[in-house]
């Protein structure tokens, strides 16, 4: 590939959007570049600087409320984010990351806070907070492996018909409304409920987003402790007989 | 005491005895249970009379609890829950276990101190840290923030002692309570870039931090330094702590505020908060098959962050044991908040229920570790002398019990 750049990693407001290990999801980018023989950079925006919109991938994480917003507020004011979309640079958003790059955000005392429109959703509070392992079928053909992962939050996503769903939900909650799907993806963004991180548990779900970046396949990666947690939280959710329909994929 | 009460302790105290007997447990949460269904007011009267310490927060309250009790004790007898039984039922076990006790220092979940501030009205309530921890059981800090803020209203007498290093804390605290602020520190800020109260990013510099909202840090009754502690007026004094690390000086500190609240003199609450060693197991050194093990416990990204403070410059084995069940928090993300790699270099073990989630956080950070899932296993196959043991909550309990067995 491309000689010996470097690729970049952008965890977009780490002390913002960054609830409960999310800021993961970019270590696990960058060590799956690296254990590759490839260079990687992580490159940490923080609250008050600009978004650089020729980075590599992005990754945005979770927040509460009040910290989301005000991250949706920063967004909006900065053409970063937006030009690295529209250029087809891939993003990962998770949680408050998914809800603020929809069209709309209600919160659960009644507010209504614009998001950046990046992905056809809008999010509403749920009642009840989803909490669980979640375990999703691969929509789209990205992998043909389950999709585990871990799901926190009240939010309840709608999507609009420009967004697709990241996977069908066997167990646990996903989005939360109508058909029970999990997360968003449109054109090069990437989103998601899941934490735990979501691509520490999902190789083939940040393998997507790294051939996305450098625009080539790259060479399969093994590893065995991941390979291992998964076979544990997929036998997990298995044991305790959530799940449905068949789960006989890997 | 009326008929009804003493019947509903009668009742609690024989169905603890039961359980202890039976070997199935210490006795104080089912026992506080049985006494609370016999009588749900049983809070109220167990705490009329005594002058009642709540202290609750996201860490640090059993070991503050435990100086607080060790501070009063030089004043009269303490009645407590240091056994880290910290709802309503094991609230009612320590009460029942010493009737006549003047003091009682009770540490509560920070969930249900709304409900205790309810049904007991306490003479000071510390609040020592609000952050993140079992996202899924606790859910989320701003709630927390509101709903401790409304039970505190209803409260106007009781002192409130607290950090003023943590908005999330200075926010909870209502306009007009009777505050004494020590100034506690905190390495940990991930959860406060926001203001509790508006949203807006905070302003902070030079361990000062503000908000365009007028929410600000509150100038401090209480700091501590390498010479000692500073208290009102100037007083200052030396602080010996035999725990380890800065969050447990800062525990100290705020155990002297509490106890001179109660008119204990600085010189014999430094005296007996210096003799404390270990607080229900946390902080025990035990010889093990060969080696010096002491016990460290870490149930959430900011404790373990601060743990590794503690750990840092060593060069002790280290064996991380987590487990993944209701009371630990199911939701194990935090693993990923914390700075692991601090370890590289370290000889390092990964044990418990959840150790293969560890075992991939390790590797990510770059820390080659063993991965031995039954921790008396991973306890057997010890190299070095030096051994810390961190382990969450169950994980920790059930590493406490065996090494009582053992022994």
């Amino acid at each position: 590939m491309r000689g010996d750049r470097e690729l970049t990693v952008a965890v977009v407001y780490p002390s913002l959007l960054g609830t409960y290990g999310d800021a993961g999801n970019a270590l696990v980018l960058q060590r799956r570049l690296q254990w590759r023989g490839l260079r990687a950079r992580l490159v940490a925006v923080e609250v008050g600087e600009p978004v650089p919109e020729h980075c590599d991938v992005y990754v945005l994480g979770g927040a509460e409320d009040g910290a989301g917003r005000t991250a949706a507020d920063m967004l909006a004011g900065d053409r970063g984010l937006r030009r690295a979309v529209a250029a087809g640079r891939p993003v990962l958003a998770v949680c408050a990351g998914l809800q603020i790059l929809g069209h709309e955000v209600r919160t659960h005392t009644g507010q209504d806070h614009a998001g950046l429109g990046l992905l056809d959703l809008t999010t509403a509070p749920r009642a009840a907070r989803a909490i669980g392992e979640v375990t999703g079928r691969p929509v789209g053909g990205w992998s043909a492996d389950l999709l585990s992962g871990f799901e926190n939050h009240r939010g309840s996503s709608v999507l609009g018909s420009a967004a697709r769903p990241l996977a069908t939900v066997l167990s646990g909650v996903g989005n939360g409304a109508g058909e029970p799907v999990e997360g968003a993806v449109q054109g090069s963004i990437v989103a998601t409920y899941l934490h735990g991180p979501v691509l520490a548990r999902n190789p083939a779900l940040a393998d997507w987003l790294l051939e996305s970046a450098v625009g080539e396949a790259l060479e399969p990666l093994e590893v065995e402790s991941v390979t291992r947690l998964r076979a544990e939280r997929l036998g997990a959710v298995r044991a305790h007989g959530r799940v449905r329909g068949r789960t006989t994929t890997r | 005491m009326g008929l009804r009460a003493r019947a509903a302790v009668a009742a609690g105290n024989l169905t603890a005895a039961v359980s202890r007997a039976s070997g199935m447990g210490a006795g104080s949460i089912i026992g506080g249970r049985v006494s609370l269904a016999l009588d749900p007011h049983l809070l109220t009267r167990l705490t009329a009379g005594r002058g009642v310490v709540v202290v609750t927060g996201t860490n640090g309250k059993t070991t503050t609890a435990a100086l607080i009790a060790a501070a009063l004790g030089t004043a009269g007898r303490v009645a407590s829950n240091t056994g880290g039984s910290n709802m309503l039922d094991g609230l009612v076990a320590a009460l029942t276990r010493d009737r006549q006790a003047p003091h009682a220092v009770l540490e509560v979940d920070e969930l249900h101190v709304p409900q205790v501030l309810d049904s007991v009205d306490p003479a000071v309530l510390v609040l020592l840290n609000l952050t993140r921890d079992q996202l899924d059981r606790v859910g989320e800090v701003a709630h927390l923030i509101t709903t401790l803020r409304t039970a505190l209203v209803r409260r106007p007498g009781c002192l409130v002692v607290a950090n003023p290093d943590d908005p999330a804390v200075v926010a909870a605290v209502p306009d007009g309570a009777r505050v004494v602020w020590v100034a506690t520190g905190s390495s940990w800020e991930h959860d406060t870039v926001v203001c509790p109260r508006c949203a807006q990013v905070l302003t902070r510099s030079d361990g000062d931090w503000w908000c365009g909202c007028g929410l600000r840090r509150p100038v401090p009754d209480w700091r501590f330094d390498e010479s000692g502690f500073t208290g009102p007026g100037g007083a200052h004094g030396p602080l010996v702590v035999a725990l380890p690390g800065l969050f447990n000086r800062a525990n100290a500190t705020v155990a002297l505020a509490v106890a001179d609240a109660f008119g204990v003199s600085l010189g014999r609450s430094t005296t007996a908060v210096a003799a404390v060693v270990q607080v229900s197991g946390r902080y025990r050194q035990v010889r093990h098959r060969g080696h010096d093990v002491r016990l460290l416990l870490v149930k959430n990204p900011a404790g373990a962050t601060e743990m590794l403070g503690v750990l840092a410059g060593g060069t002790s084995e280290l064996v991380l044991v987590v487990n993944g069940r209701e009371a630990d928090g199911r939701d194990l993300s935090w693993v990923w908040d914390v700075p692991f790699e601090q370890l590289a270099g370290r000889r390092v073990t990964v044990a418990g229920e959840r150790a293969s989630d560890v075992a991939v956080r390790l590797g990510h950070a770059g820390v080659p570790h063993r991965v031995v899932h039954d921790p008396w296993a991973a306890l057997a196959g010890l190299t070095e002398p030096t051994v810390d043991v961190l382990a969450n909550y169950t994980a920790f309990r059930d590493l406490v019990r065996g090494l009582d067995r053992a022994r």
